[in-house]
């Protein structure tokens, strides 16, 4: 293995790192905002709203994200009233294709984790929070919602870093993520273990410090007298 | 006596192999069209195909054409499966070292392609804040990336990928081999692209072109193809089967 060759590459996949992370963060904080509504929406009372929620969550965790990402990259771009209207500024640029991607995908798997932690709160303390005459936003706000993230943190966890790794997709629609520069760089100096290995190295650094600052959230939002 | 009649049994034997082995067996791959492909009743056709039969009518010889998967294509040249390779193989060092090669039989070159009527050429001015599409780990992208940087420049995986992209107007141009292009060019719905300005084939980025490889063991009949190539050149043989393919020349001089 050729040691230099991989740090003499490190520049150009630590660029590749920050087009990462870039789409990671972008994609984690428009999941989030996707995912929560359609969370309340799987256990809402309204039909509608249950099935809408469950079609998006039907579709997006049923098909591969890499068909997705084509789907919204190169599938839109055949229709040329799409290509016509005031949308294809955004939907031309391959970033904010992924982007789309990832986070409607995301906010997919979040939004069954959210759900399955906001159903873990045991309904004697919502109805003891109503009766003691709070509005049903505060009940989720103060009651539900700290107790359902707490509970839904672990795997949520493992989502952020399934998202990290299936960000290696954005190399397929030209965006030079870090898989993206690692394929390049392979395919200049006829080394690919070497790339490969270097890129895969940066994925687990990134990898293992996300899973860290989850841990560190964990402690944090466990109360201190029913730590272990 | 009866040495003398083993001694010639052996080299009748020894003659009776080498008759054998007299048909010139050459391998082509036969799904790379135009280049070399089968056609509907099995029979191999192209123009890789077309230059082996003429080069075996130059060299008066019996020849056997026969199809051979691409990967395993030199090994088998190397333990004597076929003598040689008319395959649209380009001319490497790395193949260098493992075979022989005659001169090129041809150059496609690089084409850049763009829309019908827009002002861009392989031209560092004309190049500037323009998106040209290439496919990854080619010599198209080495070419892109060192003389024409100030081009912005986007890696696919597929030559397809890179042209969905130029019908959707994302590129501004693609660049890739002359043939393949022309080709495309051809199918319905592609229109209103054409070719922008003349080939490259400049030799330290495309290569040399394609040869015909046969095993080092072997240089007599590298010399019989080379000097049954120089002909074909000479007398229009070649040039009759460029005008039957592309409507453009390959020939590389």
């Amino acid at each position: 293995m050729n040691v230099e060759l991989m740090i003499e590459s490190l520049p150009a996949l630590l660029s590749g790192l920050v087009v990462t992370f870039q789409l990671v963060a972008a994609a984690l904080v428009v999941g989030f905002v996707i995912a929560l509504p359609t969370a309340l929406a799987r256990i809402s009372r309204l039909a509608i709203l249950r099935g809408l929620a469950l079609g998006y969550a039907f579709f997006f965790r049923g098909t591969p994200l890499l068909v997705q990402i084509f789907l919204i990259y190169y599938g839109f771009a055949q229709s040329e009233a799409l290509r016509d209207s005031i949308l294809w500024p955004i939907l031309r640029e391959p970033y904010w294709c992924a982007l789309i991607a990832f986070s409607l995908n995301t906010g997919a798997y979040s939004a069954e984790v959210f759900r399955g932690g906001i159903q873990s709160v045991p309904h004697g303390q919502v109805e003891a929070a109503r009766a003691i005459g709070m509005s049903p936003a505060s009940v989720f706000r103060r009651i539900v919602w700290p107790q359902a993230l707490r509970q839904a943190l672990p795997a949520y966890g493992n989502e952020i870093i399934l998202l990290v790794k299936a960000s290696s997709l954005a190399s397929t629609v030209t965006l030079m993520d870090i898989t993206g520069v690692a394929r390049t760089l392979a395919a200049e100096t006829y080394m690919p273990i070497e790339m490969f290995t270097a890129a895969a190295a940066i994925y687990l650094a990134l990898t293992y410090s996300m899973s860290w600052g989850i841990v560190l959230l964990e402690r944090r939002l466990t109360p201190k007298e029913s730590r272990v | 006596m009866k040495l003398k009649i083993l001694a010639a049994a052996a080299l009748a034997s020894v003659l009776g192999q080498a008759a054998q082995a007299d048909p010139i067996r050459i391998a082509t791959e036969g799904a790379y069209p135009p280049f070399n492909y089968v056609d509907e009743s099995g029979e191999l056709k192209g123009f890789d195909v077309d230059i082996a039969k003429a080069l075996c009518e130059e060299m008066d010889a019996e020849c056997e054409i026969i199809s051979q998967a691409w990967d395993g294509m030199i090994p088998g040249l190397r333990a004597g499966k076929y003598d040689a390779i008319v395959a649209s193989m380009s001319i490497t060092e790395k193949r260098k070292n493992a075979v022989n090669f005659t001169r090129p039989y041809y150059q496609a070159g690089a084409i850049l392609v763009g829309p019908e009527g827009s002002d861009i050429a392989l031209d560092p001015e004309k190049l500037n804040g323009k998106t040209i599409g290439v496919q990854r780990a080619t010599t198209y992208a080495n070419l892109m990336r060192e003389k024409y940087p100030e081009a912005e420049i986007k890696l696919y995986d597929t030559v397809e990928n890179h042209n969905l992209d130029l019908k959707s107007e994302r590129l501004d141009g693609v660049v890739a081999q002359r043939v393949f292009m022309h080709n495309w060019l051809e199918e319905e719905g592609n229109d209103g692209f054409e070719f922008k300005g003349d080939p490259v084939l400049d030799e330290d980025y495309i290569g040399e072109g394609a040869g015909i490889a046969v095993d080092k063991s072997n240089p007599e009949l590298l010399e019989r193809l080379d000097t049954a190539l120089a002909a074909i050149l000479e007398n229009g043989t070649y040039d009759e089967l460029n005008s039957k393919y592309f409507p453009f020349s390959i020939r590389k001089d």
